[in-house]
Parts: structure tokens; C-alpha cells; sequence
């Protein structure tokens, strides 16, 4: 009798892992990729100015108190669903530190004109690097970094209304 | 109906257009490095390094700025001295393993790894066993 149930195993085990296979197509995909330098310090970097009216941005601009960097460019769409919040965000006192993704000065110009300038710096990252560098895998993307230059926390697409008192909170958290 | 099909076709290709910029790509995005020795580990490291934007190719096989912009890291850095291990380890530590599709023995896959040696160990046990009693059994059997 024993050896007859144990025949059943490998159909057990077979419909267990159909099950899971058939479970698991039905979860919606994660689509980011988180950075894993939360809690590193920020790779140094010094970047150009991104275009006349503002000065360049590198890891010395991140003392003092915490704040946030914004990786966005002006030929992304979500950005400019994002710029009424940090200009809320920088109403608030909060200090941005933009880095431009692949861009071209009068584009950024352009774009700062149409949609408001929340911004203290702005570098310009033609080739993806400090990207690539601090973990960033799209645009846009917000980091908190605090008064010792470390990342404290990534927020991952454009910030809606409801992510303000969020990022305040993270920032709250860094001092 | 034809007309209809090529407005769907093209709508859909026009779509990933509206999301990119118009940038020259990065010096070694689209240029091999002259060393072909150098050249060849770039690209074997390439071939097994995902491209963050499109999850499933390989930055080799993208066209994805993004893509073009890690090429151009792994290809500055192995021709800076850096070995293909070194930038393997350098991305890892900034998007986690997800990045390498080199299989790496780390505390969330190393079951995949011992399993297969259990099992292995297992079957080895059972066979000899079996064998070994069957050559006993043999062995009465001559002496009988």
C-alpha cells in the first residue's frame, strides 16, 4: 500500500510546479531595477554645467544638509509630469541637484523655461555615467543623498503629488 | 485591411521613438577598441551583461542608448587595465546579480547549485547499494 502512494509523488511534485509556473504568470512583472548603492556613498563625480544659467554639479555640492538629485532629461516625457512636484519639493526648502541624461544645453534651457526650474545645479551627463555610477537604471529617478554624501533612498519613475510628504519624510530620516 | 495592418505596425514602432533623445552616442558605444585581444574580452563580458532598459538582450544585442552607454563603460574600462571580472563585480554592486547573467553562487541561489550534487549523491548511494547487494547475491550464488 505504501509503495502504491508513493507512486503519486512525481505527479505531486509535477502538478505542484505546473501550479507555481501557472501562479507566477499571472503577477504582474517587477519592471525596475533597484539600486543596490542604498546606504553607499555617492562615486565621485563632477560634472559640467548642463547649460549656461546654472553651474555644473559634483559630489562636493552634497553637504550640509540632505538633498535630493534628480536624473532627468528634457527628451523624457515623465519629467515633465514630475516638474510641479519638485518645484513643490523645493518650495519647501528642499535643495535639488538635477543631473541631465544625454542632453543638449538649449534643450535644457527650453525645457526649464516651459515646465519651471526647481533646481540649484544642474550637470550634464552626455555618456550615462554617474547613472551607470550610483545605480540609476532610467529616467526619472530621485535620490536622496545626505549631509555625509551618502544615498539614502531611490524613488524610481516620475514623483507624483502623493511621493512629496514621502521624499520629505526620507529626507527628515537622513539629517 | 492592408492599410489598416501597416497603421497598426507603424504606430506601434513610432512608439519607443517619442521617449528618446537625439545625442550622438558615447565614443565606444558603436566602436570597437583597436586591440582585437582587448576588443574580445569587451565583447565577451558584453555578451553577459543585461541591458537595464530591455531586460531581455544582452547589451551586445541592444540599440538602447542606455545599452550603447554601458558598452562604452565596459569597453573604457578594459581598455584602462580593468579586467572583464573587475567591471562584472563593479555593476553588481550597483544593480544587484540581476545585471550578470553569469550564474553566481550567492545566499539567495546557492540551492541551485547544491541540489543537483545532492541528487547526484543520492543516486550514487542508491546505485551502489543495489549493485553491491546484487554482486553479493552473485557471489552467494556462485559459492552455493
Amino acid at each position: 500500500m505504501r509503495s502504491r502512494l508513493a507512486l503519486w509523488i512525481p505527479l505531486a511534485l509535477f502538478a505542484f510546479f505546473a501550479g507555481l509556473a501557472a501562479y507566477m504568470l499571472t503577477q504582474p512583472k517587477q519592471q525596475f531595477v533597484e539600486s543596490t548603492m542604498i546606504g553607499q556613498p555617492l562615486p565621485a563625480f563632477a560634472l559640467d554645467p548642463a547649460f549656461s544659467g546654472l553651474p555644473g554639479a559634483a559630489k562636493a555640492d552634497f553637504t550640509g544638509k540632505p538633498k535630493l538629485l534628480n536624473i532627468w532629461a528634457s527628451w523624457c516625457l515623465p519629467c515633465i509630469a514630475e516638474a510641479p512636484q519638485l518645484e513643490a519639493l523645493q518650495a519647501q526648502g528642499v535643495e535639488i541637484i538635477g543631473i541631465a541624461l544625454r542632453d543638449r544645453p538649449e534643450d535644457v534651457a527650453n525645457f526649464l523655461g516651459k515646465y519651471g526650474n526647481p533646481y540649484r545645479r544642474i550637470g550634464s551627463d552626455k555618456i550615462s555615467e554617474v547613472q551607470l555610477a550610483i545605480g540609476s537604471s532610467g529616467v526619472p529617478e530621485t535620490f536622496v543623498i545626505d549631509a555625509k554624501g551618502v544615498i539614502r533612498y531611490q524613488h524610481i519613475g516620475d514623483i507624483r503629488a502623493g511621493d512629496v510628504p514621502l521624499l520629505l519624510e526620507e529626507l527628515e530620516k537622513a539629517q | 485591411m492592408i492599410r489598416w495592418v501597416l497603421a497598426l505596425a507603424l504606430s506601434v514602432l513610432a512608439l519607443p521613438l517619442g521617449a528618446q533623445d537625439s545625442m550622438p552616442p558615447a565614443p565606444y558605444a558603436y566602436n570597437q577598441l583597436d586591440d582585437p585581444r582587448l576588443e574580445a574580452e569587451a565583447s565577451a563580458l558584453m555578451h553577459t551583461l543585461r541591458c537595464l532598459k530591455c531586460q531581455s538582450q544582452s547589451i551586445a544585442d541592444s540599440d538602447a542608448p542606455m545599452a550603447g552607454d554601458m558598452r562604452h563603460q565596459v569597453r573604457s574600462r578594459i581598455l584602462a587595465g580593468e579586467s572583464p571580472e573587475q567591471i562584472r563585480i563593479w555593476l553588481i554592486a550597483r544593480y544587484g546579480d540581476y545585471v550578470s547573467y553569469e550564474p553566481e553562487v550567492s545566499s539567495t541561489t546557492w540551492p541551485l547549485f547544491a541540489i543537483p550534487v545532492l541528487v547526484i549523491l543520492i543516486v550514487a548511494g542508491v546505485l551502489l547499494r543495489r549493485l553491491g547487494k546484487r554482486r553479493s547475491d552473485d557471489d552467494e550464488g556462485a559459492a552455493a
